[in-house]
């Protein structure tokens, strides 16, 4: 386990040690290049502000008024086919929307059930294995103006859908019972 | 499609809170949303000039460059109309890349700046080309060789075994990734789509 974070923890600072001896020997003027990329990394952040602003607004009237978890009920059974347990559905399904909630989910599922049960184990590779779809599509359309996403939607999903039957699938044989 | 999911979630949420009686909640909830936004952005924007800055030195070096020329085979593969030597090409590079390393906060810079320069290849100004399609998809199934942020919440939660599923997790990431680039191949075949 330590060796392992160790490891973890090494990727960023390596990364960035990487770019900049790379570019040094090649001459480039590091510092000014960083500049200029930072300057053009706030103004990003400014043309993206409206969509995140647009989005968490959306998700979260969504997630308080309850109409989530109508969702949820009216889905569980949907993914009980799959053999999806009933107790992780609002993850499953919280999961496209937003990462955040999502985590917070995950950490409530841990202290409910034990982070070493197989329900948190499944829970924990459908986390490590999908994605926060809605959010994604939204801020990089949005940030280009495109209107028409066509079929980007429908195969995201499916691609989450695969990637909890992935998860159900493995655990069981890994961890089952 | 974007604006009706937009759409359903504020009206069917507004609705439902009416008849279950979260208003007051709802009403929270709104106004929590721009704060939470703005905060949000603000932190975002240290992270985003860090890594846009790195990785501007990582261009002129041309660093970028060839390390999306060694992904070429199987970049071309999935976005065969982005021109091998474009800007394009780079940034998407960096974003799987930072992606599959588990650096979200810097895959989200990298993608947004490759989806701008994949629009300068675009002949419509509204409408997502194939390439767009894939990797957005590509995007939404999380191709992360280590689930660390998943892992660092196990290990807080007091878990024995924290990393035992590192390897479960990227057995089901391979699937929607697989998943998802075959529908968005399978989708991009039809024409009406």
């Amino acid at each position: 386990m330590e060796a392992f974070n160790a490891v973890a923890n090494a990727i960023i600072p390596v990364f960035i040690v990487l770019i900049v001896v790379y570019a040094s020997f090649k001459r480039v003027n590091v510092y000014d290049s960083f500049i200029e990329g930072a300057q053009d990394g706030i103004q990003t952040v400014f043309h993206i502000m409206p969509y995140i602003i647009g989005m968490l607004f959306a998700i979260n009237i969504f997630r308080a008024s309850g109409a989530l978890e109508i969702l949820n009920n009216a889905i569980s059974p949907l993914f009980n086919l799959i053999g999806l347990p009933k107790e992780l559905t609002p993850l499953a399904l919280l999961r496209p929307f937003s990462g955040s909630a999502s985590l917070s989910l995950l950490a409530d599922i841990y202290k409910q059930y034990g982070p070493d049960s197989i329900i948190s184990k499944i829970a924990s590779t459908m986390m490590g294995s999908t994605e926060t779809i809605f959010y994604t599509v939204a801020l990089y359309y949005g940030s280009i103006k495109i209107k028409k996403t066509r079929y980007t939607v429908p195969a995201a999903l499916l691609s989450t859908l695969a990637g909890i039957i992935a998860a159900v699938f493995i655990c069981n044989i890994t961890f089952g019972k | 499609m974007i604006n009706y999911i937009w759409a359903f979630m504020i009206v069917f949420g507004i609705i439902v809170s009416f008849i279950t009686g979260n208003v007051e909640a709802v009403s929270k909830a709104i106004m929590d949303s721009c704060t939470t936004a703005v905060n949000l952005c603000i932190g975002m924007l240290g992270i985003y000039a860090l890594w846009m800055g790195l990785m501007s030195i990582a261009k002129k070096s041309e660093l970028t460059n060839s390390l999306s020329s060694k992904m070429q085979p199987i970049l071309h593969y999935l976005f065969p109309n982005v021109p091998k030597a474009s800007a394009a090409m780079g940034f998407i590079s960096l974003n799987i890349i930072a992606n599959m390393l588990g650096m979200g906060n810097a895959a989200t810079p990298f993608g947004l700046k490759a989806m701008e320069e994949m629009q300068k290849l675009n002949k419509s100004t509204s409408i997502a080309t194939h390439d767009m399609c894939m990797f957005l998809v590509i995007n939404a199934s999380s191709v992360q060789l280590i689930p660390s942020t998943v892992i660092a919440l196990r290990q807080a939660s007091g878990s024995l075994q924290p990393t035992d599923i590192t390897l479960t997790a990227l057995f089901a990431t391979a699937c929607s990734t697989i998943i998802g680039i075959v529908a968005v191949k399978a989708l991009s075949s039809h024409r009406g789509l």
